[in-house]
């Protein structure tokens, strides 16, 4: 499976109060990360609702990174060990789903760790690209155009009756 | 080869069932192949499981008899987990799988089967279905069908918690325990039950005994096959279809083997074929000889006439006395001709009534110990019940957490798969001769063949007009259609 | 010949249960005969494919369609029922989300095969499996192709209506029932396209009757270690019992929590959840007890089978639809 060229399409979930902000100062600060994460702003950690890391796989992503912020310092008070829970749980799932739970991953980041967060991103990056491509993405409608002619049966036709 | 004749019946045995019949050149039979197109795969996404979902998951094997599902799912995973559930637990359970078989073999009988007795399998087909059977027989005993079927899924539904699929069966017992007041309600119904059982005997013998057509047809060649019987016995070697042991008589009706439940690998095992999905069960101890019946073929029989057959009676008076009769009346044991199993399911449906009774009486039925908490490391479990349909074997082996590593499912139904094909062949061999134009009724007579086993098509109530689906196509060797027969 | 309404009812790969379940509306029955045309039902009546296949479009003016899409076969008759219907409802848990028969989606599908043909009871030393054709020596016979993964029906056809439970319950299918015809005597209005039918609105947990106070989960306990000691009056989840109930479409009656069993999730998707593992994964985390990983860790080990517990009906209508092997078969 693996592919040279292959690029991981990584989404990343971070909290509006410290991921998110250490985001934009990794930018300011001029701290490089991988273009492969898109980052989507939520207003908590504890907002991931496990939906969120199903659809962005369901959708083509190799990876999901949840961020936020620093346990004890929540802005929603315990919001973030929600998140921690959720997250726990949803990498068993995975797991028994066949998808490898560490293409999620959870850090937590305050709003002052720009170069932590670039610096996690970037190695999140290269663990997925060290798993390969997941390509889940479509909805299962062109089963049937991709299965004629390549039938389960057919498969043991060589098997001497 | 000049001819070809497919029969899809569009109906349930674990799914759709597919006839082909092959002509040779003289217009003779030359083969049938009987096709199970389904498979869904349980015994392999059962894996990874935890043993107390498994007679949930396997429940939804059938629903028709779920029912059997649950209760030899339970009984494995009782198994596995090496704990015996207190008695009020299994009261309960064979209490719930008594009213099973009493709703379950009424179906059978009055919409399926008994339209070809009480109408006669060349009646015309607009007559021949449960409507028809009202009709001629008496209003009274449609209300009488119902009321059985009601009486049954009610006490389904007080032990197991819902109707279809019942969810209360658990390693060592049940979720919950019955009332003193639920005892006594589901006691009168039992014995409105056990009348309801001896009504359908009297009708089968006023209608089919009475009749010397359908005696001869009862008797007569088409329908007989020689073979191994199999049926769970108690320690009397009476028939009982919770609990005991698995005995196979041979075709001279003598002891063959009679084994525990956690042995039957030791006796069982499958022969596949490349064009079905379905495997065919044979008794290892005489081996696979292809479809052929007698004594050196391993090919065994499970129904309700193969119970009988492979017990020495019946552990409720009246069913007894019926069991006696029917071999008194049918040249004594084994029977072996097929159509005697409608007979016997009726015998049967009297026992599990009489036996709804007893257990209903039985005090400890409501008492307070459901369920016992397992206290050992789960390993392996095998449950045998028997199924309307033919004895079910559950096989579970677990890891030390409780969760499945592998299962194994020999399905009621899957025991007569081999003579099921044996009958529609030898069927097809004698209606289908040198020039015949196939009929409708023709085509009945070769349904009557496998509609004997009541395997798992279209065997809930057929509240509607109607009968299994079928249709012949007669091609030629260019697999252009010749003639094509219908009902409709 | 009959100018009432044409009815139609197919299994696909199902068990058989939903047609147990509309027959158990017994007398209801007679009222689906008195406004209806069956033209369609094999359980209960003789037509056939051929039959179908004669009909004009949109000739049926209602089919309910039950059985997740297995096999060619399976889609060819949903295909062809949605041609000639004018009303298709996916009828119980199969062909609404796939039902227990989707866990096959967790393997890949000629894993299902092997597994089946190779047990501990399968005599089977040439390692012979069923092929699609085969040549008998009169002639060749076939059985039809299974696909790497079941779907649900609206994964292949256009539906109009989804009537979920497994199987539905006897008095949902007869309110429905009692609906279309006031809809045919011009009473009532059909409800939008799309909707639920026969069904509550909220979860099970709102229909259930037992006590709920602050649920907190310090251990989640299997219910063979504790089925006797278990209060019947306390909700299951506070008692550490994995209940599926919080996320768990109502329209049962709570049955199965009623007989002191776990809500199995039979009904679906509560109103308005996109991924009902998901929500259940959201609603089992909130009530764990515990702030450490190591002690969320402990906690979680006593839910042997996540996977299972979230998607045990629901795999083939979530959003991931498969567990990896059988997804990567598909993909080929």
């Amino acid at each position: 499976m693996s592919d040279e060229s292959f690029e991981p399409t990584v989404i990343g979930f971070t909290c509006n109060w410290c991921s998110y902000r250490a985001a934009d100062l990794a930018g300011t600060a001029r701290v490089k990360y991988p273009p492969n994460i898109r980052l989507i702003r939520l207003m908590c950690s504890g907002r991931l609702d496990p939906t969120f890391v199903l659809k962005a796989f369901s959708s083509g992503a190799d990876g999901v990174l949840i961020t936020g912020c620093h346990p004890g310092e929540c802005h929603y008070l315990e919001q973030n060990y929600k998140a921690l829970r959720r997250f726990h749980l949803l990498r068993r799932t995975l797991q028994g789903l066949g998808l490898e739970p560490e293409r999620v991953k959870l850090v937590w980041a305050s709003a002052a760790e720009g170069v932590k967060l670039a610096h996690e991103i970037a190695s999140f990056v290269e663990e997925i690209r060290a798993l390969g491509p997941l390509h889940w993405g479509g909805n299962g409608s062109n089963q049937s155009s991709v299965i004629s002619g390549q039938s389960t049966a057919h498969a043991f036709k060589e098997v001497p009756a | 080869m000049t001819q070809r004749i497919t029969i899809d019946p569009i109906t349930r045995l674990e799914g759709h069932g597919k006839i082909e019949i092959f002509l040779n050149a003289e217009g003779d039979v030359a083969n049938t192949y009987f096709q199970i197109p389904e498979l869904r795969g349980f015994e392999s996404f059962c894996v990874g499981r935890p043993v107390e979902e498994l007679p949930l998951l396997t429940n939804r094997i059938c629903g028709v008899c779920p029912e059997a599902h649950h209760m030899a799912g339970a009984k494995a995973a009782d198994a596995v987990y090496h704990v015996d559930p207190p008695r009020t637990a299994k009261n309960l359970r064979e209490l719930l799988y008594s009213a099973f078989f009493v709703t379950d073999h009424t179906t059978h009988f009055y919409a399926l089967a008994g339209p070809d007795f009480v109408m006669g399998p060349d009646a015309p087909v607009a007559e021949r279905n449960i409507l028809g059977v009202i009709h001629k027989v008496g209003l009274e005993i449609g209300g009488k069908v119902i009321q059985a079927r009601k009486y049954g899924h009610a006490v389904i539904e007080m032990i197991g918690g819902r109707k279809i699929h019942p969810c209360t069966s658990i390693p060592g017992g049940l979720t919950k325990g019955t009332t003193e007041d639920q005892r006594k309600e589901i006691l009168e119904m039992g014995k409105w039950a056990v009348e309801f059982g001896q009504f359908s005997l009297k009708l089968f013998n006023d209608i089919v005994l009475g009749n010397k057509t359908y005696v001869d047809l009862i008797l007569g060649d088409i329908y007989t096959h020689r073979t191994y019987y199999m049926g769970m016995v108690d320690e009397n070697n009476h028939v009982n279809f919770y609990d005991g042991k698995v005995r196979v008589v041979g075709p001279d009706g003598k002891e063959f083997v009679k084994y525990e439940p956690k042995d039957y690998a030791q006796h069982i095992a499958e022969h596949v074929e490349p064009w079905t999905y379905l495997k065919f069960p044979y008794l290892k101890g005489v081996g696979w000889k292809g479809f052929t019946d007698g004594k050196d073929s391993g090919i065994y029989c499970a129904t309700p006439l193969s119970r009988l057959n492979a017990a020495d009676g019946m552990a409720t008076p009246l069913a007894q006395a019926e069991y006696e009769r029917f071999y008194s009346t049918l040249g004594g044991k084994p029977v072996h001709q097929r159509l005697a199993t409608h007979w016997a399911r009726l015998i049967e449906l009297l026992y599990a009534a009489e036996r709804w009774v007893e257990l209903a009486s039985d005090p400890e039925t409501s008492g307070p110990n459901f369920h016992a908490a397992p206290a050992e490391i789960p390993t392996e479990g095998v449950g045998i019940v028997e199924a309307p349909r033919g004895t079910l074997t559950h096989h579970y082996h677990t890891d030390e957490r409780g969760v499945a590593t592998k299962v194994n499912l020999i399905v009621g139904t899957t025991n007569n798969y081999a003579p099921i094909s044996m009958s529609i062949n030898k069927a097809a061999r004698s209606l289908i001769q040198k020039g015949t134009v196939v009929t409708e009724p023709m085509l009945n007579m070769i349904e009557m063949a496998f509609r004997s086993y009541d395997p798992c098509f279209g065997c809930a109530t057929h509240s509607l007009p109607g009968q299994m689906p079928l249709e012949v196509t007669i091609r030629n060797a260019d697999g252009e259609i010749v003639e094509m027969l219908k009902r409709n | 010949m009959s100018a009432k309404p044409k009815f139609a009812m197919y299994w696909a790969a199902s068990c058989g249960g939903c047609e147990i379940a509309v027959l158990n509306i017994h007398e209801k029955i007679l009222d689906v005969d008195a406004n209806f045309e069956v033209v369609f039902w094999p359980v209960a009546m003789d037509a056939k494919y051929k039959d179908v296949e004669q009909m004009e479009d949109k000739s049926i003016l209602l089919t309910l369609f039950n059985g997740g899409i297995r096999n060619e076969e399976n889609e060819y008759i949903a295909k062809l029922l949605r041609e000639k219907s004018q009303i298709l409802v996916a009828f119980g848990s199969c062909a609404c989300e796939g039902c227990v028969p989707g866990l096959a989606n967790l393997r890949d599908s000629r894993q299902i095969v092997q597994t089946a043909f190779n047990t501990v009871s399968t005599d089977n030393p040439k390692q012979v499996y069923p092929m699609t054709s085969y040549d008998v020596p009169e002639g060749e016979i076939h059985i039809p192709k299974i696909y790497p993964t079941l779907r649900t029906l609206d994964q292949v056809v256009d539906v109009d209506y989804y009537m979920p439970g497994c199987p539905p319950e006897s008095h949902q299918i007869a309110a429905v029932i009692d609906l279309v015809i006031q809809v045919l005597q011009g009473k009532a209005q059909l409800p939008p396209k799309g909707s639920f039918i026969g069904v509550g609105n909220s979860t099970v947990c709102d229909e259930c009757e037992r006590r709920r106070n602050v649920k907190a989960i310090a251990s989640f306990v299997r219910i063979q270690d504790r089925a006797s000691e278990l209060d019947p009056s306390l909700c299951l989840l506070e008692q550490g019992i994995p209940c599926n109930g919080p996320a768990t479409r109502s329209g049962c009656r709570a049955r199965c929590p009623s007989a002191g069993a776990q809500c199995i999730g039979c009904y679906g998707p509560a109103e308005g959840v996109t991924d009902y593992g998901a929500r259940l994964m959201s609603a089992f985390a909130s009530v764990i007890d515990s702030n450490s990983p190591e002690e969320i860790d402990r906690i979680l080990d006593g839910l042997v089978d996540p996977a299972g517990q979230f998607y045990r009906f629901n795999l083939a209508g979530s959003l991931l639809r498969a567990g990896r092997s059988a997804w990567a078969k598909e993909k080929v």
